[in-house]
């Protein structure tokens, strides 16, 4: 089943686009879709009217006359009042869509989403607090329920916009938004940072990915456990190796000695499909070149490039991706 | 140098000697004499001869185009391609940045004041501009921030924060070093430039009019200027507050912008809009003007509907500074506030169809020639009206969720900005070339460059619409290869090479022509406005007498234009009228060239500058600034100095 | 002339390095301490690159967030001290050379200091060195950060010169 979900998605993302504004999935977008279209539907006639008035002014020739400056001042008040309706037409359409996307949801999930120079830190609420989660650039929600999401800034402002799903809504320090969408069909969609936020904007990226219930549930119960204890010698120097060195100062991995708050949880970091905020897919290798020099592949991100020898970096690229 | 002029002038002419009587040679002599600008360093520096300062003003702001342009160029280059690494995310920050600072502040709105510097006093019939050396002043001033700005971007210390500079990106905690200190402080000196010059044609134009021009035959480009300076007036002083409390969070430690010691992050937006929406029109209404100028000389008919066009643009102006929050609308603000604002966004467009109504009915009910600068007219028809549509899609609050901060953002206003000003002030150029320089631009050229930066337009921007609905958001230095945004970008930048070469051929057109352009005389299109009515170029005094003026078209209805006299002619005098109905009140005098306005722009650059670095800069500084106005104001017992 | 200068120097001030060479960053390292571990000679690397510790923005903005992220504020409150010295009355205990401080981040200190040589790079060290420098300048640098968002303790670094707030120790 979960197979299934995930190629469905894959397929979808891959046919439509995963960023896109054309292809909603959720009620939210596709309300804001129908507005699009009727927008430029109604936009393009009249743009069409005017440049055809405008060919039929050039072609026409006018002998002055007083019935001529009387007709054309008629034809001139018409338009005006056309056009004034036709603006509070839009109007109304443009109020109707604000109230429809403003009911409130009843029971959603609550997601607390902050945003940091340059990537997303995503935290789960529950009443349980042991039920709580953080991880990092990835929402899983589950289909067909109301998400709220609320938005926070660590730093500077940021946007998120995920616009398969719903329209953008700004993180700003010392305030928070908040946010209702859901999704309908099962999929990845990719949303990214459309505030500027200073040097790697264009790579702040995000994914939300929306599963079955069931899938969801499974996902959220096997990202509340700790990290999984390595199997081999390499993990397990790679572990020591990220414990003992500036790598734990930063980054937190639940059921080691990592602890730090300033990077992204990399509790279940192989279990996300992309590091990095959306930069590189998860792969061994890609873990690698991350650590090897992040300055280079993301020029100005706060991750330092720690000096270590390549059997170091062998080895916690190998724990790394081992953290399912 | 003057001084020693002014003593010939006493020998050779009686003191308070009228130019009633003179014979038309003497007079045009005399008048050479007490207005020239004698052609030496000193004379250049000293000048107040508005048509001198305008003409300087508008080649400082065509430079600063074809650099803006460069930028924009290299933009497209990074961009081309996905992730390519030509320029790295800092100095692709500074390019954007310097992009859009440059065009607003550098380009677009001191080109139009620029313009107007140089056509409203020979439109609405009078000597000088009011306010002479504040003009000079200006000039300097606006220079300086100019070369603030490019110098720190050839230093690799350009500002990095987007036009925008929103806090607290631009704030003391993230934007470490100078860089958003000189776009602050590039902003204080593009404000003082714009808000002296809007003053100067307010007063030009409400009390310098030819007599019997009263406001309902005033020519709707000067119409255009007074809306636009009252908006200057009123919207500068918005940014002036923001950029002065972003220095001083950032240079002693304020808090306004600090939410935890009660400032707000928001209030820099609020702040910036009220005066970056009104902007737009300030930017807009003066291309609207140049329409309403050219379309009726190419039409051969009175303009239709000028009390109407009149009103749609006091009621733009208006409307203009209700609409700020339509770019904050992603921000979280209450939905009833965001409501009213998407209805004042949408209720703009109205004025704005009631102008394309009536142009459109001048067009309809004239007889058409096709020349280069109703071309241009007509592809503003064509863009500007998308733009202006795709503007009412953004004021839908639920759509601008998806598009804001978006390529169709980006789309929108290119759409706005060059279809709605660039390619009027384009037409303006071919139509007031001759009077400028005395020399006709090549139609045939005319029409290449007109083609070429539509199509080049069009092909570059409209895709962009398209980029920004499929996802992809503003100022980003790169994308990754798996975004299906490749293919079109590549076709943008591409395109962008087609308007790119419209461009240089225009400005290698402009220089062609200024030099071997065929002589153009008085009046070449046959049209109705004063300023057809001196030579061309005009003179330094811009007209032997004044004319008196009996209708809205005068060159048109008036088989020969009556002129007044009475005026002295051994100093500089101009004619003050009333407000409303220009009955000439009281012959005034109009301050000589003076030196010192030079000197009090260094002394004010010196102080801006330096207190980039240091507070205490405003009091030391203020120091020689103070010496210079002195020397400005000093009274020198003539009366061309009262004024 | 003088204009080209400046020009250079405020070049220097504000160009962004965003990346150091994994042997320059070794190189950076290298310095050589007194036996005292008190004083010493920087690195050569260190003034070869034109000392951007001591006076480029951006690596003093990037120490001041340093400060900040690693907790410096747990014991040195915001520079006025609390179970940690006071940083910003410009008297520090192994004195105000770079390598000192350089040292006593990287090795710690007796008496609570801890060792940072495991939690940041030598590169964030010396950016925090010269961050924390400006803290007890005497005279406020140009290149030195500004305020924080955040409740305000004390004046800015580029503003107010640690030296209003020495005094002369009481002699023994």
């Amino acid at each position: 089943m979960r197979a299934l979900a995930t190629s469905l998605a894959l397929l979808c993302a891959g046919c439509t686009g995963s960023q896109t504004v054309l292809a909603p999935m959720g009620p939210q977008a596709a309300q804001l879709n129908w507005l699009l279209w009727s927008f430029i539907l109604i936009c393009g006639i009249i743009w069409l009217l005017v440049m055809f008035v405008l060919v039929l002014a050039l072609r026409y020739a006018a002998v002055p006359s007083q019935r001529g400056e009387r007709r054309a001042a008629v034809i001139v008040g018409v338009s005006v009042a056309a056009s004034a309706l036709v603006i509070i037409v839009l109007t109304v359409m443009s109020y109707a869509a604000t109230r429809g996307l403003s009911v409130a949801a009843d029971d959603p999930l609550v997601i607390r989403l902050r945003g940091y120079q340059w990537w997303w830190e995503v935290t789960y609420t529950d009443r349980r607090p042991d039920r709580m989660l953080v991880t990092a650039n990835e929402i899983h929600v589950p289909v067909g329920h109301p998400i709220n999401i609320e938005l926070s800034a660590a730093d500077v402002i940021h946007s998120f916009w995920v616009p398969n799903l719903v329209g953008k809504q700004d993180l700003i320090p010392g305030r928070r938004n908040d946010l209702t969408f859901t999704a309908s069909r099962p999929g990845v969609y990719r949303g990214q940072c459309a505030e500027f936020c200073g040097l790697q904007h264009a790579h702040m990226a995000l994914l939300v990915i929306a599963e079955e219930p069931a899938a969801f549930e499974a996902w959220r119960d096997a990202q509340l456990q700790v990290a999984r204890p390595p199997e081999t010698i390499e993990q397990e120097a790679g572990r020591t190796f990220f414990v003992s060195q500036p790598c734990a100062a930063c980054h937190t991995v639940r059921g080691t000695n990592a602890a730090g708050t300033l990077g992204p949880d990399l509790t279940h970091v192989a279990s996300r499909r992309t590091i990095a905020a959306g930069l590189l897919e998860t792969t061994r290798g890609s873990l690698a070149a991350w650590i090897a020099d992040p300055q280079t592949i993301k020029p100005g991100n706060n991750m330092p490039m720690v000096t270590m020898t390549p059997e170091q970096l062998r080895a916690v690229s190998a724990w790394l991706v081992d953290l399912q | 140098m003057m001084r020693a002029e002014a003593g010939d002038l006493q020998h050779s002419i009686a003191p308070d000697m009228r130019d009633t009587d003179l014979a038309p040679e003497v007079l045009d002599r005399q008048l050479e004499r007490v207005w020239g600008t004698p052609a030496t360093l000193w004379g250049i520096l000293a000048t107040v001869d508005h048509k001198r300062i305008g003409r300087r003003y508008v080649a400082t702001a065509f430079i600063f185009l074809a650099m803006g342009g460069v930028l924009a160029l290299l933009m497209r280059l990074q961009l081309a391609g996905p992730e390519r690494r030509l320029i790295g995310p800092d100095r692709y920050n500074q390019i954007f940045t310097m992009h859009g600072a440059n065009m607003m502040f550098l380009f677009a709105v001191p080109v139009m004041e620029a313009i107007a510097v140089y056509l409203v006093p020979l439109m609405v019939g009078t000597r000088n501009i009011a306010f002479p050396r504040l003009n000079a002043f200006s000039y300097w001033i606006y220079l300086a921030g100019g070369v603030l700005l490019w110098v720190a971007f050839a230093l690799d210390m350009g500002p990095d924060i987007g036009w925008f500079a929103y806090v607290p990106l631009s704030g003391p905690q993230y934007g470490s070093g100078k860089r958003a200190d000189i776009w602050a402080q590039m902003i204080t000196f593009t404000e003082i430039a714009a808000l002296a010059v809007a003053v100067e044609l307010v007063v030009t134009v409400l009390k310098q009019r030819a007599p019997g021009m009263s406001l309902d035959r005033v020519p709707l480009f000067v119409w255009a200027m007074l809306v636009t300076s009252f908006c200057v007036i009123m919207a500068m002083p918005a940014i002036m507050v923001a950029s002065t409390s972003l220095i001083l969070d950032r240079l002693v430690g304020t808090h306004f912008y600090n939410p935890a010691e009660g400032g707000d992050v928001l209030l820099w937006q609020h702040l910036f809009w009220f005066f970056g929406h009104p902007e737009v029109y300030i930017i807009f209404l003066p291309a609207v003007g140049m329409i309403s100028g050219i379309l009726p000389t190419f039409a051969r008919r009175p303009i239709f509907g000028y009390l109407p066009l009149v009103l749609a643009l006091i009621a733009t102006g208006i409307l203009a500074f209700g609409l700020w929050v339509h770019h904050m609308f992603a921000t979280g603000l209450p939905r009833l506030g965001e409501s009213f604002f998407t209805a004042s966004s949408m209720a703009i467009a109205i004025p704005n169809g009631v102008q394309i109504f009536c142009w459109l009915a001048t067009l309809a009910l004239g007889r058409p020639v096709l020349a280069a600068p109703l071309l241009f007219v007509l592809a503003f028809f064509f863009t500007f009206i998308i733009g202006g549509l795709s503007g009412v899609m953004v004021a839908s609050v639920p759509l601008d969720t998806q598009v804001h901060d978006t390529y169709f953002v980006v789309a929108h206003f290119h759409y706005v900005l060059i279809g709605g000003a660039v390619f009027p002030l384009m037409g303006a150029i071919y139509y007031w070339f001759p009077k400028l320089t005395g020399r006709m631009m090549s139609e045939r050229v005319g029409r290449v460059v007109c083609g070429l930066v539509f199509v080049g337009f069009n092909l570059t921007f409209f895709p962009m619409h398209i980029l920004g609905l499929q996802g992809m958001p503003r100022r980003i230095y790169t994308y990754q290869p798996d975004m299906p945004w490749g293919g079109l970008n590549l076709f943008v930048s591409l395109s962008s090479c087609l308007l790119a070469a419209g461009f240089l051929i225009f400005f290698i057109d402009i220089m062609r022509c200024m030099r071997w352009g065929l002589p153009a005389g008085d009046n070449p299109w046959n049209a109705a406005t004063l300023e057809w009515a001196t030579t061309s170029p005009p003179r330094s005094y811009n007209f032997a007498r004044i004319p008196v003026v009996s209708s809205a078209n005068p060159l048109w209805d008036e088989p020969e234009l009556l002129v007044s006299s009475g005026l002295r002619v051994e100093r500089r005098e101009l004619v003050i009228s009333t407000v409303a109905a220009a009955v000439p009140e009281a012959r005034d005098a109009s301050p000589a060239n003076s030196i010192w306005p030079f000197f009090a722009a260094i002394a004010t650059t010196g102080m801006l500058i330096s207190s980039i670095f240091t507070p205490w800069a405003v009091v030391w500084g203020s120091l020689p600034v103070m010496v210079t106005l002195i020397g400005w104001f000093w009274p020198k017992s003539t009366p061309e100095d009262q004024a | 002339m003088l204009l080209i200068a400046l020009a250079l120097l405020a070049c220097k001030r504000e160009a962004r390095e965003l990346r150091t060479d994994p042997p320059a960053t070794d190189a950076l390292n290298g310095v050589v301490p007194m036996a005292n571990r008190i004083n010493g000679g920087l690195p050569r690397i260190f003034i070869a690159q034109g000392s951007p510790y001591e006076n480029n923005a951006y690596q003093l903005g990037q120490g001041k967030r340093l400060y900040d992220w690693f907790n410096c504020k747990g014991c040195h409150a915001n520079g006025g001290g609390a179970s940690g010295p006071a940083l910003t009355d410009g008297r520090w205990r192994y004195g105000p050379d770079p390598v000192s401080i350089f040292l006593t981040i990287r090795d710690g200190r007796p008496h609570g200091m801890p060792a940072f040589a495991n939690r940041l790079t030598t590169e964030q060290i010396w950016q925090l060195t010269g961050y924390v420098r400006t803290m007890g300048a005497y005279s406020a640098q140009t290149a030195a950060p500004s305020r924080n968002d955040e409740m305000q303790s004390r004046p800015a670094e580029n503003r107010a010169p640690a030296a209003t707030e020495i005094r002369m120790p009481p002699s023994r």
